[in-house]
């Protein structure tokens, strides 16, 4: 069959199985467009700003674990794809974005709209292809979506000059193996190395498990729990990993790191083995690494061979596919408890409580952490919830528990503000029946509002609630704690949000009360398509605990006792 | 010899554009310190191979070569200064030979390397030397004070002793056909 380059890439396309993507059109990018008129089985999503096609494929990709997929022209359209892709890349996302290109003849001369997109992304990309004729096109579309998926996931572009795509070829499909010489994806992991983990787990006292985005990656979260509970051994989790493990378990200790529990950051730096599965010692989740865990010998196992040793020093490195790992572990995990242990960080969690902000008689303001503590009762914790970042962010992984899998999505490695909405877009796309709840700041959320159009147009079920404190709220806590109150540029005049929703046809409702959350919830519940609900919080709201940037993670900064002051 | 703080590697990449500018770029994003690299053909058009020489104060040598492993296009990597290997570093000098005296003390150091004349004018001449690092650089030294006016390098490159190959069966695809290679310039 002689097809054009642009019919390729929708073939190509619908043989990964892709049914839906998200973009914006251009000159570069035109002819493939005009090929999107003869296969109307993927559905395209018009999208207002390209930075909001990169994070729909991306929350795409984080709901459904299968490629999500952007598209866009060349130069202006794909630079605004790159928040996206470095977003994706950090946090090892699956997707394949795919960007016109001048035609070839005109590549390097400064042609309209012509930037260099794959020397742009390479730093942020997992690879990138310039196609350089139509031939390679195919066997470039499946090398991507390999790449993407496999191994340690991440974004892959391919940009294809316009000549390209009109150029026409003989259309023979590439099965068979892919053959990429360099490419290796680690999966058991070695016999010798898993003898050394388990002689240390076998003998640890004091051990604890930080589980991370690896074990929803590989599906480990049945290995993750039988480890825990065989061998009494208390799981941390970082702010991707929430979900690894139901955190209702009472093995469960909840986040790690600058935001994480005091019991779970206490035994850390008490412990005497750290086995660390699928995470990477992000240093948001270490604090100072001279005094990190310096009682525990460390084991790490992690898909990518360069994560082992990179931050921190390990006993046992054992690169490979973290159920894999698990599974050969399992069978010489010895049963046992550590009942001082785990008294010793039960008194942790008590003194946790009894500070804990929900303990606070309820006076009139509205607090973030109640508006989400609420959330989480009324959709019956069942919800996937898809934070921006800020402090709703860190509330939303302290209040808002998670059971299952992929049930949070949120960008933790690069913390990009704009990221929520979108992505939650893209992830009711790819879970259609979940209730998706987009939980923004009014900063975050002003950055991707122009995405409220495309909800409308696709009619698309996502509940947005937007936590309305008028201020940039974490920037404004570290100009409290560490720049002495000076607040420069973080106090913010919104615009009024549900008259805004209003502009755009979708329903909105203002709560200011907390006994209106569970009637917003209702409300929200009750109409079948966008609908936005403004929770006007305390202004300022401080999350606790905290560790500074760069402290020991022990010296956490926690919150008064009811009746201590601040 | 190897300084300690310095490891060779070897590193089998694709034959393809952009592939040296992937790993320099990697050393740049990650803060590798590169002491030198050298690229070239093998024996396989498809292939080309280079030696690293990477400074490992600050970072491990296993760290920088699973972060080159991570690179698509790259095939396999060797650290070779961990073997018995053969390195060698090829300089082109342009010194002063103006004099009866320069161009004694030229023709008397250039006995005692494995360097030869090849070119030689009533003002200056080149040598050249191809030899372990440390020699060249010892003759560097030596010929200074005659007044050294010019000089380039390649680069170390390296290889281990014996019979531990480092090479690749790998055999590209049809992807790319013969009368399409010569269009797209690959
Ligand atoms: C694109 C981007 N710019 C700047 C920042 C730095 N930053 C981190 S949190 C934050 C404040 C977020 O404010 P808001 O969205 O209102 O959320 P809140 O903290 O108030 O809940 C800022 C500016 C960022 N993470 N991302
Ligand atoms: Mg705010």
């Amino acid at each position: 069959m002689l097809l054009t380059g642009s019919e390729i890439v929708m073939e190509c396309l619908i043989r990964e199985g892709v049914d839906v993507i998200f973009g914006y059109p251009g000159g570069a990018i035109l002819p493939t467009y005009d090929a999107m008129t003869k296969y109307p089985q993927i559905h395209h999503v018009l999208v207002r700003h390209e930075q909001g096609a990169s994070h729909m494929a991306d929350g795409y990709a984080r709901a459904t674990g299968k490629v999500g997929v952007a598209i866009a022209t060349s130069g202006p359209g794909a630079t605004n794809l790159v928040t996206g892709i470095a977003t994706a890349m950090m946090d090892s996302s699956p997707i394949v974005c795919i960007t016109g290109q001048v035609a070839r003849g005109s590549i390097g001369t400064d042609a309209f709209q012509e930037t260099d997109v794959t020397g742009v992304t390479l730093p942020v990309t997992k690879h990138n292809y310039l196609v350089a004729d139509v031939e390679e096109l195919a066997y470039v579309i499946r090398e991507a979506f390999h790449i993407a998926r496999s191994g340690r996931p991440g974004p892959v572009l391919i940009d294809i000059p316009k000549d390209v795509q009109t150029q026409k070829t003989e259309f023979i499909y590439p099965e068979g193996e892919i053959r990429l010489p360099g490419y290796r994806v680690p999966s058991e992991g070695h016999e010798d190395d898993v003898m050394l983990a388990v002689d240390l787990i076998n003998q640890a006292q004091r051990p604890i498990i930080l589980a991370g985005h690896g074990i929803m990656m590989a599906g480990a979260s049945e290995q993750l729990r039988e480890l825990s509970e065989i061998a009494g051994i208390p799981v941390a989790l970082t702010l991707l990993g929430k979900g690894a493990m139901p955190e209702d378990h009472p093995m469960v200790l909840g986040m790690m790191g600058m935001h994480g529990e005091a019991a779970s950051n206490h035994a850390i730096q008490e412990a005497d083995l750290l086995i660390a599965l699928g995470m990477r010692f992000d240093d948001r989740v270490t604090g100072n690494l001279k005094t990190y865990a310096q009682k525990a010998k460390k084991i790490h196992v992690d898909i990518d061979p360069s994560e082992i040793n990179k931050n921190v020093r390990v006993n046992v490195g054992i690169p490979g596919d973290v159920r894999a790992v698990l599974s050969q572990m399992l069978p010489h995990v010895h049963r046992t408890q550590h009942p001082d242990w785990m008294a010793w960080i039960r008194d942790w969690q008590e003194d946790a409580d009894e500070r804990d902000i929900l303990q606070y008689s309820a006076d009139s303001k509205l607090l973030g952490a109640q508006v989400i503590n609420d959330l989480w009762q009324f959709t019956g914790g069942n919800a996937v919830t898809v934070t921006d970042v800020g402090q709703h962010q860190m509330l939303e992984a302290q209040y808002y528990p998670h059971q299952r899998p992929s049930s949070l999505i949120t960008s933790g490695g690069l913390g990009t503000m704009g990221f929520g909405f979108p992505a939650a877009i893209g992830a009711k796309f790819g879970k259609p029946e979940e209730e998706v709840w987009a939980i923004v700041g009014d900063g975050g959320f002003q950055m991707t509002m122009c995405e409220l159009a495309t909800a409308v147009q696709e009619n698309i079920d996502v509940n947005i609630a937007i936590l309305n404190n008028a201020y940039l709220g974490m920037v404004r806590q570290w100009q409290e704690f560490f720049y002495e109150e000076r607040y420069q540029s973080t106090p913010m005049v919104n615009p009024d949000f549900c008259k805004l929703a209003d502009a755009f046809g979708i329903p909105s409702m203002r709560v200011t009360k907390r006994e209106q959350v569970e009637e917003s919830v209702a409300f929200a519940r009750s109409i079948k398509g966008p609908v936005l609900i403004e929770y006007v919080i305390e202004k300022e709201e401080i999350v606790y605990p905290m560790v500074p940037a760069g402290a020991d993670l022990h010296n956490m900064i926690r919150r008064p006792k009811p009746g201590e002051s601040r | 010899m190897q300084q300690e703080n310095r490891q060779t590697l070897a590193v089998l990449v694709e034959n393809k554009p952009g592939v040296l500018n992937r790993v320099v770029s990697l050393f740049r994003r990650r803060n590798f310190n590169v002491d030198s690299l050298t690229v070239g053909r093998t024996h396989k058009p498809h292939i080309s191979r280079m030696t690293i020489v990477v400074d490992v104060q600050r970072h491990d040598v296993r760290v920088v070569a699973a972060n080159l492993l991570k690179l698509i296009n790259v095939i396999d990597v060797r650290v070779i200064s961990q073997e018995p290997d053969v390195s060698r570093d090829l300089a082109l000098i342009k010194v002063r030979t103006d004099d009866v005296d320069s161009r004694n003390s030229v023709t008397m150091i250039c006995e005692r390397y494995p360097a030869r004349i090849v070119d030689i004018g009533t003002k200056v001449a080149i040598l050249e030397i191809t030899a372990q690092e440390d020699v060249v650089e010892a003759m560097i030294e030596e010929l200074k004070p005659i007044g050294i006016v010019e000089m380039v390098r390649t680069g170390v490159v390296a290889m281990g002793r014996g019979t531990r190959i480092l090479d690749s069966d790998y055999e590209p695809a049809v992807r790319i056909t013969t009368n399409n290679a010569e269009r797209i310039g690959v």
